[in-house]
This record gives C-alpha cells, structure tokens and sequence, in this order.
C-alpha cells in the first residue's frame, strides 16, 4: 500500500508544527512569568499564610513572635541531658549517627597545638555509656593536663537566609513567620539536597519515614507557651529561648546583655542560635 | 530493631550528623549518565549544525545514544529518593529558589526535543518501512509516521530546516542540562570541595569528552559487530574532538585545584591531607594521569605521526574507554570525595560501597549499562548507519 504524497500533507503538517512551536512559546512564557512572580505558584507549601491568620493552632498567631535561641557554653556541663529530652521529645532515631542536637567538647591539652574534638557520637563515648542509645562524654582526659575545655551545645540555626530552604526543590522545608524553619514531612521528597547545604550538619535523613528531619525548636511546645525539651531539662540554664518581640524576653536579656555570636556568619545564613562563650575553632 | 544506618568510619572531628553518607554512588552515577547525553549530542550538532561531514557516520547513532541515556538519567534520583512517589512534587510545585526544582523541565523538554529530532531525522526511513511492511512492525512504523507519507524533495527541504533549528536548540538544552547539574554542587556553600564557580564548565568539558569517547567506542564495536570496516576519517573527526576538548577539561580542572590550594581558605588543610592521602589513588593517578593525561598525550601522538588503520582504531578506542573511566571518576570524587571531607574542615570520612542493595555498586553498574540495551534496540528499529537507506537527510 503506498499512499500517495500530497502537498496538503505537507501543509497540515507544517500548520500542526507552527502551533506545536506556539504552544510552546505560551508554555514557555507562562513558565517565565511564573519566574518573576507574576503568576502565583501552585506551591502553597513554601507560602506563610497572610497576615494576622493563626497557625498552627487557633489561639496563636505566628506574626505575633519571633523566637530566637542562646546558647551560653561558659554554663554547659555536657550532662547531656538535653540530647536525651530531644531524642524523648521529638522521636529522634536512638542511634549514634542522627541528632536534632548535639553537644561538643573542646579540650586543649598542654604542649599540644591542636585542640581535641568530641562529641557523644565518639566512639570511645559510646563505649563508655556502653549503648548507642544512651550519652555520657567519656572521662577520657582524666589523665592529660588539660590547659582549656569547654562544652558547645549545638542544634539548628533557625536561620534568617536558610540554605536549606533555599534549596529544597519541592519547598516542603520553609521559614515560618515566627521565623522557625520547617519541614512538611507529607511533602518531602527525600532527596537530602537540604542535608548536603546546611553548613552546620543539623540535618539528617530519617530513614525510617524517608524524610529530611532536623531541630524545630519544638514548635509543638513553643506555640503552646512551652520551652523547648532542651531548654526545659537543661539543669545550668546554658540554653536560653524566647520572643525577640519581647523586649524582656530570656532572650531578648541575653542578647542584649552580653556579647553575641553566631556560627559562620560568613555563609550569609544569619543564624537565630546565638552563643556566648565559645572559642575560635568553634564553627 | 535492627539499624538500617550505615555509617561511616571517620578520623578527626565531624559533625555527628555526617557520619551517614546521603549521596551515594547512585548521585556520581547521575551526572555520569547527563554528561554522556550532553556530549553524545555534541557530535550530532557537529554534524548537523557546524557542517562535520565526516561524523555522517556516527551522527543518527549519537541521537539515538542521547536518547537511551537520557531516558535513563532519572533512574538512580528515583532509586535514591525516599519517597520517589513524591517525585512529581517537585515538578507540580517547584520551589523556584532551588537549583534542583528545574531538573524535571529541563529533562522533559531536553526528552522531548530529542524524540522530536529524532522523528524528523528517521522519517524517511520510518515511511519507507511503513509502506514496505506489513506486519505488526509495519503498524508501529505507520503509527510513527503520525499520517505523513510526504518525502518529497520539497518536504525533505522542510524536515531538514526542522533537524537544523532542534539541533540549534539542542546545543544550548544539552549543555545548559548539563552545565546544571554542575551549579548543583557549585553553588553549595557548605562544602569547599564543591563550591567553585568553576564547577558547572568543569561537568560541561568533561560530559563532552565522556559523551565523544562513548560514541567513539559505540562506533568501532557497531562497525565490529556488523563486520564492515571503520571509516577512519569519522574515527579521527571524533579524535580530534576528544583531543580538543579534553585540553580544556583539564586546564579547568587544573585551575579549579589551583584556586583551592592558592585561595587556602578554612579547611585547606583538611582538603590537602585529603588529596594527597586518600585521594591520591581516584584523583592523581586514575582520574588525571590515567584516564586524561595518558589519552591525550595518546592521542597528540597519533595525530601528531599521522598514524592510521588499525593502530588508528586500537589506540583512540583504548584513550576513549580511558576517557569513559576518568570521567566516571570525576563523578566519584566530586560526589562522594565531597562528602569525605567533612563540612568542619576537621575530619574525613570513608565511604564504602556496598556490593548489593538499592544504592550499591551492581544497581550503579546496572543503571550505567541498561542504556545501552535500550540503544541496542533502538538500533533494530532504527538503524542509525550511514550505509543504510536511512539517510535521506544528508
């Protein structure tokens, strides 16, 4: 069978192919313009509810606070009692590898140039609570003259210009309005690009439910008036937490009275975990 | 319960969350797969576009590699994720600041471009199959010719504007796909080892060189297999290219070192104790000394002595097969070297690559080569041989 060639073959086909080539300049240009923001996103995920609505509860408002953290590492202790509330708290995976936060510890031993860095993921620490789901820093400088050491608790920075929100290609992790960075959990796709940008190693990928997850400052506490787990069982008050619109807030007294710091500003991510107390190899 | 983590043993301080490596082999093999389709089109655009005559040869051949690769390119992101399920999700609403929330347009329009291409290119050969045939292959061959039987010299003068415009098209798609991929990593700032402005033409070179070495290596095995001889000047066109294009990816690659080491930022020190340990092995002496100095100093030999027939063939095939395992290693030690060393500049991890599972090295292997069965059979259906009566668009 041989079907004859036609000129109007080659017509209609050329006319399907000129509207082929429009149609794809229209998607092309909607993409644009999707681009410069003047079509809105189907992304309601990344977007904050407009002003004055109440999330996540009834009675709260999340343009009424702007919580901020501070860590006072000259009060620390390094009971550890904060990674095991956290863990309780928020359902952390009981192992060595994953933590919402975690505690340093810095020893400078005399005569040596280079400072000594653990946390309670060490191995030697894990053998000397002698479980991977239990913490204690093990007393492993006991006979070394140590010169300086102090503890550094560390959690996620809440940052003002997260990269890992930045990132997120699906943005199921967003910045709240009371400025505490989130992760939709039905929303996640797994792919660990968020865990790769944070500059501060405060994520990780929950393996068990194939989400990124991280510290959210236990938002299920803070907006009902509660402290965060850590806070709340810290027995030396070396962490601090509260409104930054509340000029009398802990945190709020903290920042204005001492001298602050924030962990690798030169990122740009403007960290909301402020710290008094550390050293220069803390980063 | 049993843990489902494995971590890494590490030396130094690291961040505790770090002792889980969370891009595995599967993410080296990714770009490996984007950089072959983006240098395997590079030969088609030479020949289509800049006039190459002596790629004629292997130029349908280099659609049809584009394709089966590209089709693949989504396999080891999909093995990876924890919800593929949710995959979609980044697509139906991408977060627009992400690098990575482009990935499912820029690969959907490169696919389409590519099959359309295609079409045009094969059309020819598709009617004339579809007039011949009468079995069910003569049905799919009908279906494919979309109700076009014109192959008249006015209509063949029509398609050829068509091959001429996607192919112009395609050169930016498959590199700007490609070039993507490498500001992923680049525009990371948490790792020093990635973040370098330098990082997405450093993918582009090597993805051209892989993509031109694999068609190099595809055409003097075809031309095994179906016992003809290999055209030597198509041979030395895809020489030369290989030849051209890996001074640039190494003079990049160079520099990119250099900044690193000249620069000395925090965590430089890390980053040296890292090459010239651990490193040394992947990095100095199989991605650069073996798989791109010895091709090309190979390479500037045969061209050089005017070397020709069968130690022609040998010789650019073995600097091909190099070039296919040094950028493989480029691939591993962007991806999986930047995780060993830690985001403190105070440790380095070791990853180990499981044998089995869903991220282990018989799925890597199994994803790198699956392509090629699919271009095995895209070659029964469409040959893409240049002594065949498939090319009315010459």
């Amino acid at each position: 069978m041989k079907k004859e060639d036609s000129k109007p073959t080659l017509e209609a086909r050329r006319g399907f192919l000129a509207k082929l080539a429009g149609a794809a300049t229209c998607a092309g240009a909607a993409v644009g313009a999707a681009a410069l923001g003047g079509i809105p996103t189907v992304s309601a995920k990344t977007e904050a509810p407009p002003d004055g609505a109440s999330f996540p509860t009834k009675d709260y408002d999340w343009t009424k606070h702007q919580w901020g953290f501070g860590v006072d590492a000259t009060k620390c202790i390094g009971c550890l009692r904060c990674v095991e509330a956290c863990k309780t708290e928020n359902d952390v995976p009981r192992n060595a590898h994953q933590f919402r936060t975690w505690v340093e510890r810095y020893v400078h031993i005399e005569g040596e140039e280079e400072v000594h860095i653990d946390s309670q993921q060490d191995p030697v620490n894990i053998n000397a609570s002698g479980s991977e789901k239990e913490f204690r820093f093990a007393n492993r400088y006991k006979d070394a003259k140590v010169d300086k050491a102090f503890f550094v608790p560390k959690l996620c920075n809440h940052c003002t210009h997260p990269n890992c929100v930045q990132v997120c290609p699906t943005g199921a992790t967003y910045r709240t309005k009371d400025g505490v960075v989130l992760i939709d959990k039905t929303y996640c796709i797994g792919c660990r690009y968020c865990v790769q940008a944070c500059p501060y190693g405060a994520r990780y990928l929950d393996e068990e439910r194939g989400v990124a997850d991280k510290c959210t400052w236990c938002y299920h506490r803070i907006t009902k008036g509660l402290q965060p787990a850590c806070v709340e069982v810290c027995p030396v008050g070396a962490r601090v937490f509260g409104d930054q619109k509340d000029k009398q807030s802990p945190i709020s007294l903290f920042i204005r009275n001492n001298r602050v710091q924030v962990l690798r500003p030169d990122t740009g991510n403007a960290p909301n975990v402020f710290y008094v107390g550390i050293d220069k190899e803390v980063i | 319960m049993e843990s489902i983590i494995n971590f890494a043993p590490y030396t130094g301080w690291v961040y505790p969350n770090e002792t889980v490596f969370e891009w595995s082999v599967l993410i080296a093999v990714y770009p490996y797969l984007t950089g072959l389709v983006a240098g395997a089109f590079t030969v088609s655009s030479l020949y289509q576009v800049f006039g190459f005559e002596r790629l004629k040869p292997v130029a349908h051949m280099a659609l049809l590699t584009s394709l089966s690769f590209m089709i693949f390119v989504p396999t080891p992101l999909l093995l990876h994720l924890g919800h593929p399920e949710r995959a979609f999700n980044s697509t139906i609403t991408p977060h627009l600041t992400s690098a990575m929330a482009m990935f499912g347009f820029f690969a959907s329009f490169y696919v389409a471009l590519l099959i359309l291409e295609g079409w045009f290119a094969y059309r020819p050969f598709i009617v004339q199959q579809a007039q011949k045939r009468t079995d069910l292959l003569g049905r799919f061959y009908r279906l494919l010719t979309l109700g076009s039987y014109d192959v008249s010299e006015h209509a063949m003068r029509y398609d050829r504007k068509w091959i001429f415009a996607l192919a112009v098209i395609g050169i930016p798609a498959a590199h700007g796909l490609h070039g993507y991929v490498g500001f992923m990593y680049g525009s990371l700032k948490s790792r020093e080892w990635w973040s370098s402005d330098l990082m997405p033409v450093i993918f582009l070179f090597s993805a051209i060189i892989s993509g031109v070495s694999l068609l190099a290596v595809l055409y003097v095995v075809s031309c095994k297999l179906r016992k003809i001889p290999v055209d030597l000047a198509c041979l030395k066109g895809l020489a030369y290219t290989i030849w051209a294009f890996i001074m640039v990816a190494l003079v990049l690659e160079g520099l990119e070192f250099a900044n690193i080491v000249y620069k000395g930022r925090e965590g430089v020190d890390m980053i040296m104790q890292y090459v010239t340990g651990p490193l040394l092995i992947p990095y100095f002496i199989l991605q650069f000394a073996v798989g791109a100095i010895t091709p090309f100093l190979w390479l500037s030999y045969m061209i050089w002595r005017g070397t020709t027939g069968r130690a022609l063939v040998i010789g650019v095939t073995v600097c091909a097969c190099l070039v296919l395992f040094s950028v493989f290693m480029m691939r591993w030690n962007v991806v999986i070297g930047g995780q060993e060393i830690s985001k403190t500049g105070k440790g380095l991890l070791s990853y180990h690559l499981p044998l089995f599972g869903k991220e282990g090295a018989l799925v890597a292997i199994l994803l790198t080569v699956a392509p090629l069965g699919l271009l095995y059979v895209l070659t029964r259906l469409f040959p893409p041989w240049a002594d065949a009566a498939t090319h009315a668009h010459s």
